[in-house]
């Protein structure tokens, strides 16, 4: 959170809102611990990641959902699945969970 | 902005500890409870028995350094799973000390930086111990090392680590003994085989005892063959490492044979 804190000032002073997403659990190898944390806010514009770079993607298009009120603040997972529902993983095939919700508290 | 935001940018900036628990799956998702180290509250999981119990453990991981998720009854029964919280711990950068304002110190306070240390360079000798010479530590000390130990040493935890590289026994020799009053985690000393057997027979004559002395990682770092100070940095923070983790490692204090 400390590595975004500067972005989400000047995004705050902007007046933009912004949505957050947290790692919160890995399953197997991940590439961020919890806690690790990006931001985007409802220009697109993203900071901090949450992984090596293969998430972040999909991240921005829930982050873009939840501020349209798409979708409400959850849990979202992303990784190797044996059923393949999940279409985004990570490379070195673990499970990362995320929180998303947006930076309103 | 919130309140709750609000103050953990603030505990951030100042490098103030604080964990943060928000509820992640639940009726009440998205809620947040702010938690300090001494122990003062902002904000609310949804019922004060919840609030009780969340903070009692976050307090808990913050002492650790741990973020993860908990599972709670709605209010706060442990064993049930009716939500979920995670913690996220934002505690104070661990510590590395080093003892001696040498070349091979400069090398080992960068490394420290990059693996995100607090760096502290002690050294009694000022025209050695400037912050010119070692404009990337956080704090250089002019002073004895058992002195800084004293006056610091109730903050070191597992997490730190204090390495004394002066290969002076003069100097050595307290800085080791006022280590192993504290709970640090790790504690290491440079000097060739030589050098080590001298200091060990020293130590144990100041009434280091053989349990006490097993913990001082001397000759201090892995045996990678390092040679440069940049070399020996890096097997000396894989060894901090290591110790910290517990994993197996080659050590040159269980090795014999050459360091180089």
């Amino acid at each position: 959170m400390l590595e975004i804190l500067d972005d989400l000032d000047r995004w705050q002073t902007a007046g933009r809102r912004i949505a957050v997403a947290r790692v919160v659990d890995i399953e197997g190898s991940g590439p961020r611990d919890p806690g690790a944390a990006m931001a985007v806010n409802e220009d697109g514009e993203v900071a901090g990641s949450v992984s090596g770079g293969c998430v972040e993607g999909a991240v921005v298009v829930e982050a873009m959902q939840l501020l349209d009120g798409d979708r409400g603040p959850g849990i979202v997972t992303f990784g190797f699945s044996d059923d393949e529902a999940f279409a985004v993983g990570l490379t070195c095939g673990g499970i990362i969970h995320l929180f998303i919700e947006e930076l309103d508290w | 902005m919130g309140a709750v935001f609000d103050a953990l940018r603030e505990s951030l900036r100042t490098e103030s500890p604080v964990a943060l628990a928000t509820v992640i799956d639940g009726p009440e998702a998205g809620a947040k409870l702010l938690v300090h180290q001494d122990g003062r509250q902002l904000g609310t999981l949804g019922s004060a028995d919840l609030d009780r119990v969340v903070a009692r453990d976050a307090l808990a991981e913050l002492e650790s350094g741990r973020s993860g998720v908990r599972h709670y009854g709605a209010s706060g029964e442990a064993r049930q799973a009716d939500l979920s919280v995670f913690i996220e711990s934002h505690a104070a950068r661990p510590q590395l000390v080093i003892f001696g304002a040498v070349d091979f110190t400069r090398a080992l306070a960068a490394q420290g930086k990059l693996l995100g240390f607090r760096v502290t360079v002690c050294d009694a000798r000022e025209v050695f111990a400037t912050k010119r010479r070692f404009p990337m530590a956080d704090e250089v000390v002019v002073d004895w090392p058992n002195r800084l130990l004293d006056r610091i040493g109730e903050s070191l935890g597992p997490r730190d680590a204090v390495c004394v590289l002066t290969h002076d026994n003069k100097f050595d020799v307290p800085a080791v003994v006022s280590a192993l009053s504290t709970r640090v985690g790790y504690i290491g000393a440079m000097g060739s085989r030589r050098t080590t057997d001298t200091r060990n027979e020293r130590l144990l004559a100041e009434g280091v005892t053989a349990d006490q002395l097993a913990k001082v990682m001397a000759p201090i770092g892995l045996d990678i063959g390092s040679r440069s100070p940049e070399e020996t940095a890096v097997s000396i923070v894989a060894e901090i490492i290591s110790t910290r983790t517990g994993h197996a490692a080659p050590n040159l204090k269980d090795r014999d044979g050459a360091i180089h």
